[in-house]
């Protein structure tokens, strides 16, 4: 465990914490795990806990709701690959954390959440503020916990941070009682972990990465098709060992995103419903697909049966559930992707392989990721890629979900892991705002900026309160539409232009953030839209939100429609 | 196809929710789930009979031992094995019934555990097949209820 200083926090605990409340365990337990912030919101179950953390040099950041608290945490928790901690009271304050854990559990992001419960003896007892958050939060965590005694607080906790941050990572859950934040600790508390059955494997076998390196070697055709596995494992140079050696074309998902440089010839930017043509023509048509720390998700593979017909999977994952779950791996090798590909690039051999790669380039100089520009309004795209050249591609991008986050994913150019923050698997609509926040606290210095759509905006948008009270410059872009646009997308190209639900009003952004105590920008004007993001850029005194009217009826493309192969993409424009 | 697979498990309170939970989640179907104690006072052992193909069962295995509490997984298909599933059965059997009825649990190596004025309770263990050619047998007589543990199983030979 890590070394705590404790320069400001009057206590230091006994060794077996003799003597100590639970909440002083509590606190100690977070002092010893390295923790620097976390974030939530206070409640009666928590009053005693949060007493303690009154005199605490942690960081407590109060929200204005719990799901901006655990959105936070796991943006801090991308941003850094710590484990961001969550707090919410019991019943509605744990309830509205649900949705971030599910986030986080698809996202394989690292969370404590610790909630409050009732007094142990009211559990089941329909109490005041009751709810079994164990029962609710058991399919979406990695593992929760309910605390019976105090003398397990301690084990508990280090047992938490401990699976949340190892293995294919994920969000753990602490349900505390509220009168075990009370009780005292009568006898020297055991703090060795009892998780027998929990033992990640991560170090690859050594003949399945000898067979895998084979199966690549022998192949005319090779792609690499790189996950978030990469970014959790911090495996970025390791891979482009194996993919320079190799000459190997590499793809990624929305959440892989980082873990290549954009800018190398390699890179063939995202594959799937809205992947560029290159990487859904080149999964199509590639004899060897390599799969590192990804999981073939639905909106990836499109339509099974047809997908990458000709390819022998060779599949790298820690979380042994993944392979052959929805594609049949050919070659597993189950471990840290780290480790394995360090191993793997000893027996990987150059291949000449000129004729798949002039292919791919060829695709690329054919089917670019593009827009039709002009016309009076400004063009999403437009935003996203004049962002990436100001900010030098170096930024860190927090979305919410929709087309402006497809369009982030296609057009910023991203260049280095743990710079977009975004909600992958679940698809949470105003994660962009809070998460954005979270980063932030993680990064002070960095750049960090939301960029949103105003439908996932106007969920989260409340949070830009705790960024002015906490004087952060994160900044905010916002693409406004007037629609829920990705849905009103699908009405059009699907349903006969019948925008059901999808007409969205919005407020004046402007006064609204102006309300809230941010700076707010509106930019109408394409001519103007340059100098309206280097204005956003340059304010640094506290939040600053940048309303873009964008051409309310553009749409995302490639697209790939549901069910379909991915190389029957609708390439819109471009075709 | 019919697999069993036992999971040796931490007691700890929502193992036996958990697990029940996934299966469900996943669409997993399960024809029985037994749990009970162990040798260990720490574990207990669940003996799962899944219905499904070599595929899903593959994810049964996987998904089982991703459930942190879940110390140990074993599948007993293609392996020699004993497994014995428990039966508790009321027949109707009156008096002038009761000879065949109790004909039948003695062919079976079962037990009369119960007798009422016009019925019995037999108690028969066994491999499902066995449990269920007996069902059969007394069906004619008329089931007044039924109970099964399901199915529990262990290798045969020396513990690997």
């Amino acid at each position: 465990m890590a070394k705590t200083k404790y320069t400001k926090y009057k206590m230091k605990l006994d060794k077996g914490f003799v003597g100590a409340c639970g909440g002083e365990i509590i606190h100690q337990m977070l002092m010893d795990q390295g923790v620097d912030v976390m974030f939530g919101f206070p409640g009666g179950a928590l009053i005693p806990l949060f007493d303690v953390l009154y005199d605490s040099p942690i960081k407590l950041v109060i929200t204005r709701h719990e799901q901006g608290a655990i959105h936070m945490a796991e943006g801090y928790a991308r941003a850094t690959g710590k484990t961001g901690v969550a707090i919410a009271t019991s019943g509605p304050g744990a309830t509205n954390l649900v949705t971030g854990l599910a986030n986080a559990y698809l996202d394989s992001t690292p969370i404590v959440a610790i909630t409050g419960q009732v007094r142990s003896n009211l559990i089941g007892n329909d109490a005041f503020q009751e709810a079994d958050m164990t029962g609710i939060s058991r399919p979406i965590t990695k593992h929760n916990f309910l605390v019976g005694s105090v003398d397990d607080l301690g084990r508990i906790f280090a047992e938490a941070f401990h699976i949340a941050s190892t293995g294919r990572p994920g969000p753990v859950l602490i349900d505390v009682p509220v009168d075990i934040t009370v009780n005292k600790l009568a006898r020297a508390a055991d703090l060795t972990m009892r998780i027998p059955g929990y033992k990640p494997s991560l170090s690859g076998h050594i003949r399945q990465i000898q067979s895998a390196a084979k199966v690549i070697n022998a192949s005319a055709r090779p792609l690499l098709y790189v996950g978030g596995g990469v970014i959790h494992s911090e495996a970025t140079a390791e891979l482009r060992a194996v993919q320079e050696k190799g000459q190997l074309p590499a793809t990624t998902t929305l959440m892989g995103l980082g873990a290549l440089d954009e800018s190398n010839p390699l890179a063939l930017q995202m594959v799937g419903m809205h992947g560029s043509a290159t990487a859904n023509y080149a999964t199509q048509e590639c004899d060897c697909l390599i799969a590192v720390g990804a999981r073939f998700d639905d909106r990836v593979t499109g339509n099974l049966d047809t997908f990458a017909p000709d390819a022998t999977v060779v599949h790298i994952d820690i979380d042994p559930t993944s392979i052959s779950k929805v594609v049949k791996a050919d070659v597993p090798v189950v471990g840290d992707a780290k480790g394995i590909l360090a191993q793997m690039v000893e027996f990987i051999e150059p291949t000449d392989r000129t004729e798949w790669l002039e292919k791919i380039a060829d695709w690329k100089k054919r089917y670019p990721l593009g827009y039709e520009p002009g016309g009076k309004y400004i063009k999403p795209q437009s935003v996203v890629e004049k962002l990436g050249e100001l900010t030098d591609h170096d930024a860190i991008i927090a979305t919410g979900v929709g087309q402006h986050q497809m369009w982030t994913a296609q057009f910023y150019g991203f260049r280095k892991p743990r710079q977009i923050i975004t909600s992958g698997g679940l698809g949470t609509m105003g994660f962009g705002v809070p998460s954005a926040i979270g980063a932030q606290f993680a990064c002070p210095d960095a750049t960090v900026i939301d960029i949103d759509g105003d439908g996932s905006f106007s969920m989260t948008m409340g949070e830009i309160v705790t960024a002015v009270h906490h004087e952060l410059p994160v900044k905010f872009i916002v693409m406004d539409n007037e629609y829920l646009g990705m849905v009103r997308q699908w009405q059009e190209m699907f349903f006969d232009k019948r925008y059901s639900g999808t007409v969205h009003p919005c407020p004046d952004f402007v006064k609204v953030v102006e309300g809230f105590g941010a700076k707010g920008i509106r930019v109408e004007d394409p001519a103007k839209l340059t100098d309206a993001l280097k204005e956003l850029l340059d304010y640094n005194d506290g939040p600053a939100v940048l309303i873009v009217a964008v051409d309310p009826e553009e749409n995302v493309y490639p697209m790939v429609p549901a069910g379909k192969s991915l190389h029957e993409m609708e390439l819109g424009r471009l075709a | 196809m019919k697999h069993v697979i036992t999971a040796l498990v931490q007691n700890q309170p929502g193992v036996l929710a958990h697990i029940s939970g996934m299966f469900a989640a996943r669409g997993f179907n399960i024809d029985s789930l037994v749990v009970g104690r162990t040798e260990d006072s720490e574990l207990s052992r669940m003996t799962i009979v899944v219905v499904g193909d070599d595929t899903v069962l593959e994810q049964v295995r996987k998904q089982l031992g991703k459930v942190i509490p879940v110390v140990k997984v074993r599948d007993f298909t293609n392996t020699e094995n004993v497994q014995r599933d428990l039966l508790l059965i009321r027949v109707h059997a009156p008096s002038e019934k009761r000879p065949a009825v109790v004909d039948l649990v003695n062919l079976f190596r079962g037990r009369v555990a119960d007798v009422a004025r016009s019925s019995v309770v037999v108690e028969l263990t066994g491999t499902e097949d066995k449990i269920e050619a007996f069902i059969d047998l007394v069906r004619p007589y008329g089931i007044r209820e039924l109970a099964r543990t399901g199915v529990i199983a262990m290798q045969r030979g020396g513990r690997k």
